[in-house]
């Protein structure tokens, strides 16, 4: 006999009890403090960061303990957060010629004025399991320390644009659109497109620029520069008439030189692909780059090849996660209606070809 | 403005019916631009809600732009009150408007739904929110939003007739069961939202505001009270609103939308409204079905 489904609020907050549980983990474990994901999981932090376009470590680190590690779960309640924010004012640009770099490398130039930097990177180390780490409370001996190298660090695309060889990107005071306050229009400027690139999904826009290294799309990029550290965050106080710095963020900022035979419209020089990114974000950084530059092919005057990152469309609707995985996920919500709609359409035609069938015999 | 991480519990962290004033006005606008051009579709800046994308963040956020604290609002899922996101999407507005809830589709000043239209007929002073995940009705003949929105304003529908056209070939009939296009005024083509086609003709010269929200895409559309909004169809093939071809069995309504509800391993079902205050409605006035309990035990 059929019971009506009801109860579906006890039912939710029984959920949310369990969820809470499971959380926690097993209690005999100590519970993770918000401080520690923030000092020991930051690359963590730093996704959450950019892709939750809200520069905040903390609440990235509370996030992603809330989220139970889920990034995307993470990247949702900042969005959810953010969303309530007022906005106070609008910061000049960051001067990124100013970082102070942890770390600066370029792929083009084997020197070059403030010198090659590594910084804390993987990209040297072998992927070897440390047990070592299974151990708690080892401690970790100091890195060495040197001061930094006196004198300015300029951009390496600088340096190319001076010869002309590369394609000049001069300055522009116009206000960039705010893609969490209008509607996605298209076709999109380019600061609106990198504006959605740098919050998508680390893991989409590192397989479009992927499928551009491998031939749709092809972009031949060199990584000019790679920078990540420090810069200050100016805002101009109207009452005082000068800007006052507000803060400080952490960014990834790569510049691609990208090979360029020229068009009808452009003679041949190199061209740019850029990639700014919240924290130390350099796989993002770097698709980044190479996705702007693959989605400029109208502007240079290059083929469209039909390749997905060349669609500004195809990208920009299905770069955000938090779209995406809401969208994918309802379908495990109730649709009864409708599924009730199609068995009863599917039993009709079966029934009607039946009866054709019956009528052939 | 509200404390880091207070969430939604901190309820009173939080504007009346949750969005600012600001976000409220800008959906407004865009809601008077939809009334005024029945079936267009709207873009406006949808903001990112504490719940997720397809979970009815349209919807949402145009029930936050209209509710006034006077509102009695009811929401429902599947046309039940007691589905588990209309449960959470009602609990959220209690808290962060207080308004009153209601379950009688006749009571409700306000109410959100997910894929039905009550059965209960509105009257005028309703208003009724659908929740929609694609507005675009052209989308699965053109994925393209550039193309689609160029296909609208030429008023260039030709594919969509070729599309039912080829249904009709190929099945003998229109074979598309829910989200079924209606023109609007004989101008726009709209998507009624996943509605069963049972629905469809409830959408036009309904004395109720009908509001579509889509969250995700980023649209509104509206049909104003006692719009004609004409569901696609041909001459010698006319539309036709289809249900199981059964009476409700705790009911016994004969002209209601049913569920199916498998009740054994052997083939067992049975039906019964999707209107769960409809259902209820009928029962409490006497009306019995195939499978009601006997009375006195």
């Amino acid at each position: 006999m059929y019971v009506a489904v009801k109860g579906g609020e006890r039912a939710i907050d029984n959920a949310h009890a369990w969820l809470a549980e499971e959380r926690r983990g097993d209690p005999a474990v100590p519970e993770l403090s918000v401080a520690q994901i923030r000092q020991q999981l930051r690359l963590a932090v730093n996704r959450v960061m950019a892709e939750g376009s809200l520069y905040d470590p903390d609440l990235a680190a509370l996030a992603i303990k809330q989220a139970r590690g889920d990034l995307i779960e993470a990247v949702f309640l900042i969005r959810a957060y953010r969303t309530t924010l007022p906005r106070l004012a609008a910061a000049n640009p960051v001067d990124t010629a100013a970082m102070a770099v942890d770390r600066r490398i370029s792929a083009t130039f084997k020197d070059l004025p403030g010198g090659q930097v590594l910084g804390p990177t993987f990209d040297y180390t072998h992927r070897l399991l440390d047990f070592a780490l299974a151990a708690e409370g080892a401690e970790v001996p100091p890195a060495a320390i040197a001061p930094a190298a006196p004198g300015p660090v300029p951009h390496v695309t600088g340096f190319l644009n001076r010869d002309g060889l590369i394609e000049d990107a001069p300055p522009s005071d116009a206000t960039p659109p705010d893609m969490t306050r209008d509607p996605l229009e298209l076709p999109a400027s380019r600061a609106l497109r990198l504006q959605a690139i740098t919050r998508g999904d680390e893991g989409f826009v590192l397989s479009m620029a992927y499928s551009t290294q491998r031939g749709y799309g092809r972009t031949h990029a060199f990584v000019g520069e790679l920078r990540i550290g420090r810069v200050g965050v100016e805002v101009e106080i109207p009452e005082l008439g000068f800007a006052v710095e507000i803060a400080e963020v952490e960014l990834t900022e790569c510049e691609t030189v990208n090979q360029f035979k020229g068009s009808k419209t452009e003679p041949p020089q190199f061209t740019r692909g850029y990639g700014l990114v919240f924290g130390q974000s350099e796989r993002k950084a770097i698709s980044m780059s190479l996705v702007d530059r693959a989605l400029r092919w109208r502007e240079l005057g290059e083929d469209d090849s039909g390749a997905p990152a060349q669609d500004e469309e195809f990208v920009l609707y299905h770069c955000d996660n938090i779209q995406a995985t809401g969208f994918l996920e309802h379908i495990k919500l109730p649709h009864y209606v409708d599924f009730q709609s199609e068995l009863e359409l599917v039993r009709r035609l079966r029934t009607e070809a039946a009866t054709l069938q019956e009528a052939a015999e | 403005m509200s404390e880091p991480g207070s969430g939604v519990s901190g309820a009173d962290a939080y504007n009346f019916a949750y969005l600012d004033e600001q976000t409220k006005r800008m959906i407004r606008r865009a809601l008077l631009k939809a009334l005024a051009v029945p079936g267009y579709q709207v873009p406006f800046a949808s903001r990112e809600m504490p719940m997720p994308y397809g979970w009815g963040t349209g919807g949402v956020q145009v029930t936050a732009a209209c509710l006034v604290p006077e509102d009695r609002l009811k929401v429902i899922d599947q046309g039940a009150d007691d589905t588990t996101n209309a449960v959470s999407i009602r609990k959220f507005f209690s808290r962060t408007a207080g308004v009153e809830t209601t379950e009688h589709t006749a009571e409700a000043t306000l109410i959100q739904t997910r894929h039905r239209i009550p059965e209960t007929p509105l009257r005028k002073g309703q208003i009724l929110v659908y929740q929609v995940p694609i507005p675009e009705p052209l989308r699965f003949l053109e994925p393209r939003e550039t193309e689609t929105r160029k296909m609208h304003e030429l008023e260039e529908y030709g594919l969509m007739h070729v599309k039912l056209y080829e249904d009709i070939a190929r099945h003998g009939q229109i074979a598309t069961s829910y989200a079924y296009p209606v023109k609007v005024e004989g101008r726009y083509v709209m998507d009624p939202s996943p509605i069963p086609k049972f629905d469809n003709p409830k959408l036009g010269d309904n004395p109720a505001i009908q509001l579509f929200g889509a969250g995700r895409e980023q649209r509104i559309y509206a049909l104003p009270p006692w719009t004609k909004a004409v569901s696609l169809d041909f001459d010698d093939h006319p539309f036709q609103a289809s249900k199981a071809p059964h009476d409700c069995d705790l009911c016994g309504a004969a002209h209601s939308y049913l569920d199916e509800v498998i009740t054994d391993d052997r083939g067992g079902r049975m039906f019964v409204c999707s209107d769960t205050d409809f259902c209820t409605g009928r029962q409490a006035a006497g009306h019995r079905g195939r499978l009601s309990p006997q009375e006195g035990l």
